[in-house]
């Protein structure tokens, strides 16, 4: 499930950000490459981070950053950008971020299963070691 | 018992923390049942006993009539034991 979340050209390793919006931006950027939202959903992911602050930050070093189901939203997904430099978020607990995960979703079902994939992954410190030190995106897609 | 997970937009973070809270209750034989909501409806409902969310969103859900747990690392299932153990045990 997981490769077929993560389509083709949703995935960037080693991109410089120069600050939060831009590493968010980042991931939109991957998630309307690989046609799964329109530009517009990328300026609403920018803007949760405006309303509700870095609350995304959801582990050590981890964001998923996104909105809502909207009709800038083509298929459900996910991408992820690895940061060549961290990235502070502004959240304490977690900062700094090393890995943006973009999240879409069609409705509030499609992507339920996908993100209990998502979250075994992530549960796992050697994966996410992986993650974090990738060098190109076949090492990353070797994951899933 | 009812607990909602509460997040900004209520399809990402919240349905994370709901997945693991419910992995963590059922090891410790609470039944319960765990929603994963927005903010905008959670902060309408005042039927949850207890809100899981993170540390920058509890201070938005403050007034509730419902007990606030923040959990910061999401995959963590130590940190959801420990808070959840300590609260409803």
């Amino acid at each position: 499930m997981l490769a077929e979340a993560f389509g083709e050209n949703s995935i960037r390793v080693l991109a410089a950000a120069l600050d939060r919006e831009h590493a968010i931006e980042l991931a939109g950027d991957l998630l309307v490459a690989s046609g799964r939202v329109t530009p517009e959903y990328t300026t609403a992911m920018v803007e949760v981070l405006d309303t509700h602050g870095p609350y995304f930050v959801i582990a050590p070093g981890i964001a998923l950053a996104h909105a809502k189901p909207a009709e800038s939203v083509l298929a459900t997904g996910l991408s992820l950008v690895t940061l060549a430099e961290p990235i502070v978020f502004g959240n304490q607990a977690n900062d700094p971020v090393k890995l943006v995960f973009g999240l879409c979703a069609v409705n509030h079902e499609s992507h339920i299963q996908m993100l209990g994939e998502l979250s075994t992954l992530l549960s796992n410190n050697e994966s996410v070691n992986i993650l974090l030190n990738a060098g190109d995106t076949e090492q990353i897609r070797s994951l899933f | 018992m009812k607990i909602i997970a509460v997040c900004g937009m209520g399809i990402g973070t919240s349905v994370l923390l709901k997945m693991n809270a419910e992995k963590v209750l059922t090891q410790l034989g609470i039944d319960a049942t765990v929603e994963a909501t927005d903010m905008k409806t959670a902060r309408e409902s005042r039927s949850a006993q207890v809100i899981l969310t993170t540390p920058d969103l509890a201070p938005l859900l403050v007034g509730l009539p419902s007990e606030i747990i923040t959990i910061e690392h999401f995959f963590d299932l130590e940190e959801l034991t420990k808070k959840l153990s300590a609260s409803l045990l």
